[in-house]
């Protein structure tokens, strides 16, 4: 009956059963390890199938000696509780290793191994991997569009400018604490607003009028992100608490207006904002491309905010409101110092979702002729010179986009962290 | 008797077809203090959340301290910063600490300096045998601390009169009589209270008048002795001889 308890370990064989099974795993992982890195076939002498099959079978067979119940062993356990809880897990787990250990050198020759990065033509990639020669090109161009090369340095500068008045808050003397939102809701996007006007745009103070149809690259995202994200969000909390109204025509407005900017896609709000909204303006008033995109993605991502933000109102049990009134409160002090203090911790999450959300729906200008990151590549790689590195280019984008959206979530983990209290 | 400064007169109140207020008449004199009892949905939270105007009445008048309770909210403002409410769940802010949560009204409300908030606050936490707990946050107290300290922060207001609502109702028993406690000091300190409560041992030591309601009546109205030795409706009866 217990014929096949010699299979299991038990106390006495328990070393014997995990040195086998450890000893059969890593000939497994070996076996497809060198198979793919060196491309030697150290099971070819076997037949066909079983050797494709056999570092399944061995490793099968060692997790399954070394899979025991409790062992003493902190690591061993880890492994048996996570990955080798039992026969369909193993072969789940074996396979997902294999697959990663198969895929590691073709994308790893591609990107380094095999890859040029010297050279300042096309011509300069010989190698069968990518060809980062091209990234490197245009780099530039990638970084501030068709802004010209001698007055980078004034982007830059804005750059810097304006993350730095965004820490100015941090140092604020506490008796000025109090103005901290305002500061940031209302002063620092108009002064990073003529920050970026008047150092990017020029035409004041001696410097070059560059136009915006110029402006480009990532540094037009970080513009179109930063100006939206600012103006989205107070935009969002007035509508969230329109929509909360009692005031029955406050409330159908700002219902109204989330319905219907929830409810068109935002690449048509953009076609609209360049091409239909000019023909309903007077003639002489001129307003813009870049501010016309940058107020269309503002009204649409804020009825997106609206809804997070009332999310969070709704989630507030009705005794705060209950206790804030009981006060003496009023409706603006109820909700500056009580609600919304409260509700926006709340909605960190569903902000921050948002947010990002936001970030990577800028490559979408592209569509009324604006270029941002996104744009410059797919004008880059339409480029007869340069033709045929549409990958390499994208996957450039795709690394600076994720730096980005985890630094963004990295930061909003640390703001949840942060406001946590205990209820 | 001097004026009263709470009149309620046939005061009616529906939510939807359901009539919870059903012409109450009620007068409080100052230093008065009343216990509010009666089973659960017979109006009596409805009752005195309607004297703060967190609820809104439909008929009749309601005045406090010469005030009428009307739609104009600066009188409303002004009367809730005259009239201190503590309720069944606290409601204190999670996001203050114990001195913030104080202070907040009185700094913005009734624009006091904030050092005189703060000592005014930390007055009325020693009155409550909390001021140690002054700079945690609601949510490392236990439900007696809470209480006390929303107790705190309703009298930081300076108020007038003072409302309880059900406030020894959601306490763990042996944090009951730390509340009852500190509201019975605060009553032989003369406030004017009107207390919504179960607590027959709190009615007997310190309330003036027991009303009794049922189905959103006044069933009975009498002075406390009188109350809890003959109460004369049947109703009255059958309610004292299940609570006591």
């Amino acid at each position: 009956m217990n014929s096949l308890n010699f299979l299991k370990s038990n106390k006495q064989n328990f070393y014997y059963f995990l040195y086998l099974g450890l000893f059969l795993f890593s000939i497994s992982i070996l076996d497809v390890a060198i198979n793919a890195f060196l491309k030697i076939n150290i099971t070819s002498f076997l037949p066909g199938i079983l050797s494709i099959f056999l570092p399944l079978i061995l490793g099968f067979v060692g997790l399954n000696f070394i899979r025991t119940e409790y062992s003493g062993i902190k690591s061993l356990d880890i492994i048996n509780k996570n990955i080798n809880t039992n026969n369909f897990n193993a072969i789940l787990t074996l396979l997902i290793i294999f697959a990663i250990i198969k895929a590691t050198p073709p994308s790893l020759s591609w990107m380094i191994f095999d890859a040029n990065i010297s050279g300042d033509t096309k011509e300069a990639c010989t190698g069968t991997g990518a060809c980062w020669t091209y990234v490197k090109v245009w780099f530039r161009r990638f970084m501030y569009g068709m802004y010209p090369n001698d007055l980078h340095w004034r982007i830059n500068l804005a750059f810097i400018l304006v993350i730095a008045l965004g820490f100015f808050g941090f140092f604020l003397r506490d008796n000025l604490k109090k103005y901290l939102a305002l500061y940031y809701v209302i002063i620092y996007p108009i002064i990073a607003f003529l920050v970026i006007y008047y150092l990017i745009s020029g035409g004041a103070f001696g410097l070059v009028w560059v136009e915006t149809g110029a402006w480009g690259g990532l540094s037009l995202t970080f513009i179109v992100s930063f100006f939206c994200l600012i103006f989205c969000f107070p935009l969002g909390m007035v509508l969230a608490l329109g929509r909360r109204s009692s005031l029955p025509m406050i409330r159908y407005i700002s219902i109204g207006y989330i319905e219907f900017w929830r409810g068109v896609p935002l690449i048509t709000v953009l076609f609209m904002s360049s091409v239909m909204f000019p023909m309903f303006l007077p003639e002489d008033f001129f307003m813009d491309k870049l501010v016309r995109v940058i107020i269309a993605i503002t009204l649409f991502e804020g009825a997106y905010c609206a809804e997070v933000i009332r999310g969070g109102l709704q989630a507030l049990p009705r005794g705060q409101y209950d206790a804030a009134k009981s006060l003496g409160m009023g409706y603006w002090k109820m909700h500056i110092f009580v609600i919304l203090p409260q509700a926006l911790k709340l909605v960190i999450p569903g902000i921050c979702n948002t947010f990002l959300a936001l970030v990577k729906d800028t490559p979408l200008i592209f569509v009324v002729g604006l270029a941002e990151l996104a744009g410059m590549l797919a004008l880059a790689k339409t480029n007869p010179k340069w033709l045929g590195f549409a990958m390499e280019g994208y996957i450039f984008a795709a690394i600076i986009f994720w730096i980005i959206c985890y630094a963004m979530s990295k930061y909003s983990y640390n703001l949840e962290a942060k406001y946590k209290t205990e209820r | 008797m001097s004026e009263p400064i709470i009149k309620i007169e046939n005061v009616n109140k529906w939510f939807g077809d359901f009539q919870v207020l059903k012409d109450i008449n009620l007068d409080v004199s100052a230093k008065q203090k009343i216990v509010v009892c009666g089973p659960s949905g017979s109006g009596k939270s409805t009752l005195i959340r309607c004297i703060n105007r967190l609820e809104e009445h439909q008929k009749g008048t309601i005045v406090v301290d010469g005030t009428e309770l009307s739609e104009n909210t600066k009188n409303i403002e002004q009367i809730r910063a005259e009239v201190g409410m503590v309720f069944q769940q606290f409601n204190l802010f999670p996001h203050l600490s114990i001195l913030d949560n104080c202070t907040l009204a009185p700094i913005w409300v009734k624009k006091m300096p904030k050092k005189e908030a703060q000592e005014l606050a930390m007055k009325q936490l020693e009155q409550v045998q909390i001021a140690d707990q002054a700079n945690k946050f609601p949510g490392q107290l236990s439900g007696g601390q809470q209480q006390r300290s929303a107790i705190a922060r309703a009298l930081c207001m300076q108020p007038k009169i003072m409302l309880f609502d059900e406030p020894t109702s959601a306490l763990d028993p042996e944090m009951i009589k730390e509340v009852l406690d500190a509201m019975v000091n605060l009553a032989k300190g003369g406030m004017t209270m009107i207390v919504v409560t179960h607590e027959m041992g709190f009615a007997k030591e310190v309330a003036d008048e027991v009303i009794f309601m049922d189905e959103g009546m006044i069933v009975e109205k009498a002075e406390t002795k009188e109350f809890f030795a003959n109460p004369k409706s049947d109703r009255t009866k059958l309610f004292l001889s299940q609570i006591l």
